[in-house]
């Protein structure tokens, strides 16, 4: 039992066994991680996922500085009672340009995964504004102060050129262009063929939050609007696989 | 191993280890846990080869069971579509004003249409689909007061199509001009005190009557000469007592100087025609249908 000998050469050497642990524990990561990034079914490739719209990116980052995922998931999963409370399961490349990913692992409010086009623009406003007035059992907090806080998207181009830095098919054209297309989409008078050409036809422009500058509130309720309507459900065979 | 003491009184032996004095029996773990955990082990090497486990260089091992969740998510929807074909099917195809007349149909879709309501429709609506209070902007539905008509065809092409909705094409649509941009405020307040005075309020006669002309020339076209509106249009009845968004002086001016454009989604596509069907029948079930 010699092997079981030098087991004590390890016990009693801290950093002999911190750097074999070590090396445990990376073939485990290997081989539970690695294939993750080669195995085709992991890496779905699915029709009309777009990268968000510098507006909607930004929608997104407020979403995460007011911490929506701490009460809400964007994560449907596939199970019977939620695919007809909210809709088709999601998708792995619904979340491929999300970075982070807001999956969330807390439902005190419900799900948001498919919250795109299931209320009105005046609706979201309303009830971000004061939660009670639609739902009156809802215990949200009030976000009214979105409302009041205009934003010119000064920034946004380094926003949309970070999300590019990690792996986001943003082009050049679209983060020289993403100031220009923040505004627009909040605009219906704004000229939108660049965004529509960049972004794609399915693109909402609207003035979201129906008052006359741009404001968080446009953001974020931009943002909600998109969630989950990317995919077209009514042509969308899915692989049993995967 | 580090050389065991020998067992004195018939102590267990020891394992050899000691820290400052403290000496560790080297008791056998007990049968019952060592079994266990041998059986864990073959359990979990039956487990990848029944489910879905390995990575491989194309793809993971599928498992003998052939599982998948995608597939076992559609089977178990599946079966109460199944469940329910017969009926759904004959809901989707008969006469939309034959549903109240089939004792069948009609109890199914009152309880699938409150289901439907209650997940799709009454955060906007109302739990009580009384339109969550008044002046909220979204419609009461248990009132008489319909701006599309309130016979079931009506209901069923609004909930199918919604009210303005961009991505739909067969969408109601209606649009009051922003009249803040060519009257003055002036005129606004005459019209209001008109609209007042139609609605049997508290109103300031002069300007009503001012009002008046202004009204035909601006308003009669769709809301018509009377002011009862007009469903074809959806332009509501300016007459009874029931607001959409409050008949009080302030909102009224609000109203008419920037207009209003309450939007509901087209919830074709959403939902099958069966559960449109069913919340339709539902909503005319409720008090307000025709």
């Amino acid at each position: 039992m010699s092997f079981f000998t030098k087991h004590k050469i390890v016990e009693t050497n801290a950093t002999l066994l911190l750097a074999l642990s070590l090396g445990v524990v990376t073939i485990g990561g290997i081989v539970e991680i690695v294939p993750l990034f080669y195995l085709e079914n992991t890496i779905e490739d699915v029709e009309g996922i777009r990268p968000y719209t510098p507006l909607e990116l930004t929608g997104r980052d407020i979403y995460i500085r007011e911490g929506c995922y701490l009460c809400h998931s964007q994560m449907i999963r596939p199970l019977r009672d939620e695919v007809e409370r909210y809709g088709p399961y999601s998708l792995a490349a619904e979340s491929q340009y999300d970075h982070p990913f807001q999956w969330g692992s807390k439902r005190t409010g419900p799900d948001l995964a498919r919250v795109g086009g299931r209320y009105s623009d005046e609706w979201h406003v309303n009830h971000l504004t004061d939660p009670r007035s639609v739902v009156p059992v809802s215990i949200m907090p009030t976000y009214g102060f979105m409302s009041d806080k205009v934003i010119d998207g000064k920034y946004v181009a380094d926003l949309v050129q970070t999300h590019k830095y990690v792996g986001v098919p943003y082009t050049d054209e679209m983060v020289a262009k993403a100031q220009a297309d923040f505004a627009a989409q909040a605009d219906p008078d704004a000229d939108t063929d660049g965004l529509f050409e960049r972004y794609g036809d399915n693109v909402n422009v609207r003035n979201f939050d129906g008052q006359p500058e741009l404001t968080e509130m446009d953001a974020l309720v931009a943002y909600l609007q998109v969630l989950g309507t990317m995919v077209d459900f009514s042509t969308f065979e899915p692989d049993a696989s995967r | 191993m580090s050389k065991q003491d020998q067992n004195k009184n018939n102590e267990p032996p020891t394992t050899g280890h000691e820290w400052d004095g403290i000496r560790e029996y080297d008791n056998p773990l007990p049968r019952w846990w060592l079994w266990t955990f041998y059986a864990t082990i073959v359990w979990a090497i039956g487990f990848t080869i029944a489910y879905p486990a390995w990575p491989m260089l194309k793809g993971a091992t599928p498992g003998l069971l052939g599982y998948s969740s995608r597939a076992d998510v559609a089977d178990d929807i599946q079966s109460f579509v199944d469940a329910n074909a017969q009926v759904d099917t004959r809901l989707a195809s008969v006469e939309l004003s034959a549903i109240s007349d089939d004792p069948e149909l009609k109890n199914y879709a009152l309880n699938g249409g409150k289901a439907v309501f209650a997940t799709w429709c009454a955060q906007c609506h109302g739990a009580g689909a009384n339109g969550i209070k008044a002046g909220s902007g979204f419609p009461n539905l248990i009132d008489d007061d319909w701006l599309w008509g309130g016979k079931i065809e009506d209901i069923h092409a609004t909930i199918s199509n919604g009210i303005r909705d961009e991505a739909n094409d067969d969408t109601r649509y209606s649009e009051m001009p922003k009249f803040g941009e060519f009257l003055e405020p002036g005129e606004i307040g005459q019209l209001v005190q008109f609209v007042r005075l139609l609605s049997n309020q508290d109103n300031d006669a002069t300007k009503a009557a001012a009002g008046k002309e202004l009204f035909a020339e601006n308003c009669s076209a769709c809301h018509g000469d009377t002011g009862k509106g007009d469903r074809d249009q959806g332009a509501p009845d300016l007459t009874d007592a029931i607001w959409l968004y409050g008949g009080d002086s302030e909102t009224l001016t609000a109203t008419i100087t920037n207009a209003r454009f309450g939007v509901m989604p087209a919830w074709a596509g959403r939902l099958s025609e069966s559960q449109i069907r069913q919340v339709a029948t539902y909503v005319h079930d409720q008090g307000g249908g025709e």
